[in-house]
């Protein structure tokens, strides 16, 4: 992947830089990371292959897609859905679906009366077996900060506006617990396979950001293309 | 600690920024220090709550301006050397200058796929009798510890009602200070989002895992 022999040694490191433009952070950052890698091979505690296959877990095997197949199939499979809500680390595992940051997982249906959001106020847990790596947004200061007091205004920043009479439940990830939310099943979908299903689910939905897109929505998009 | 990591009901913010289509890494460090945080964390010489309490005690300032990867890698960097198993010499001349540590679990390509799928599972077993129970109301403690705490200052010293039982779990101000996993009883509380911020709030209700340890019967 990269090239880990890149080293510079002219240039010193150290904790607390003072960055003086933005430029110069980034590229500072990236030499220390290479630097960092490198001792730790030359070290012989880290294989180099294993941070190469570490990478591609997440950049091929281990994503959104695997919730949506956990969604798709507590939509088509009420037995599923009850076992998913019963006991979702066992639900989700049979599915192939288990590990690290989401060794005990919990899932969370919206109803017409109550929506689910996930944050994490303290640091970034985020369920990864089921919807991979968390986005920037989902880390940041600003979803961090405000999901828990406000979260109507950050439903809005995702462009997502619930009936006044909805009530918000926000499940904070203070401990090992990882929550995955189970959108609401779409009206119109009657009768669909479990593939047409998946089409409908989005990642935000599944953390309670954004709900299942309408099948006219769709059927819109799909006949765009 | 009351740190600037605790970010619940902080304000300004400003708006969540969503990115269209946005990629898995937007620099091509991100995913090499993802890596080398999930193999050295693999290695055995340090435990997830001391990890997490080494970010949080990041200066403030850093903690809040930098991509959430280097706040991972600048906790690495101080992971390696308060385990000696690097010198700051060797991080400065980015070579090895003395003999590795003894004992360190190295995780070879071979053994990724299964040491994820395994994870790191917290519940234990225990011979101690859950002390709350389902629909139970409880209290917060009023505490603030300058070590590592899961009990976000937001919801100190306030009421709720216990929803879920999850069995007993690793304890996270302990094992931080590697005083060993101590396990306690861990519930999911539930309180009244008015309980929490009175009427300036959107939400009705925020769920929070919380330890026995941080709660208390509350006076009826």
């Amino acid at each position: 992947m990269s090239d880990t022999s890149h080293t510079h040694s002219s240039h010193g490191h150290h904790h607390e830089h003072d960055h003086d433009h933005e430029g110069s952070e980034l590229s500072d950052i990236d030499l220390r990371v290479r630097a960092l890698e490198s001792l730790l091979i030359d070290k012989g505690y880290v294989d180099p292959a294993a941070l190469d296959a570490l990478i591609e877990t997440y950049e091929t095997k281990v994503g959104p897609r695997n919730g949506v197949r956990v969604v798709a199939k507590a939509w088509h499979d009420p037995g599923y859905k009850k076992w998913l809500l019963e006991d979702a680390t066992a639900a989700i595992a049979s599915l192939g679906y288990s590990g690290r940051q989401g060794e005990h997982m919990v899932v969370v249906a919206n109803t017409p009366e109550e929506h689910n959001m996930v944050v994490c106020t303290l640091c970034s847990c985020y369920p990864w077996p089921v919807l991979g790596l968390p986005p920037a947004w989902y880390k940041s200061a600003p979803y961090r900060s405000r999901t828990v007091i406000d979260p109507r205004g950050v439903l809005k920043d995702f462009g997502i506006e619930l009936p006044p009479e909805t009530k918000i439940t926000v499940w904070d990830s203070t401990a090992e617990i990882r929550y995955l939310v189970l959108p609401m099943r779409p009206a119109g979908t009657e009768g669909w396979a479990e593939d047409a299903l998946a089409e409908l689910i989005t990642r935000n939905a599944m953390i309670g950001c954004d709900i299942a897109r309408p099948p006219a929505q769709f059927a819109a998009v799909t006949g765009a293309r | 600690m009351n740190g600037v990591h605790d970010m619940g009901g902080m304000q300004g913010y400003g708006p969540v920024i969503v990115e269209e289509n946005e990629p898995l890494f937007h620099h091509a460090w991100e995913p090499r220090a993802l890596a080398i945080v999930l193999a050295m964390g693999a290695a055995g010489k340090w435990n997830i709550d001391w990890s997490r309490s080494v970010r949080e005690s990041l200066p403030p300032a850093m903690y809040l301006s930098v991509d959430y990867y280097q706040i991972w890698f600048e906790a690495l960097e101080r992971l390696l050397l308060q385990t000696d198993l690097v010198r700051p010499e060797e991080i400065h001349s980015e070579k090895a200058l003395v003999p590795p540590v003894e004992g360190v679990r190295k995780l070879l390509k071979e053994n990724v796929a299964a040491t994820l799928s395994k994870g790191g599972p917290t519940e234990r077993e225990t011979d101690t009798v859950a002390r709350f129970s389902i629909g139970q109301q409880v209290r917060t403690r009023k505490m603030n510890p300058p070590t590592h705490t899961r009990l976000p200052h937001y919801c100190r010293d306030k009421q709720g009602v216990i929803t879920a039982i999850h069995g007993a779990h690793v304890y996270p101000d302990a094992n931080a200070l590697r005083q060993g996993e101590q396990p306690k009883w861990l519930y999911t509380v539930s309180f009244d989002a008015q309980e929490l911020w009175g009427p300036d709030t959107t939400a009705s209700s925020v769920r929070v895992d919380c330890w026995e340890p941080y709660l208390m019967a509350a006076e009826q």
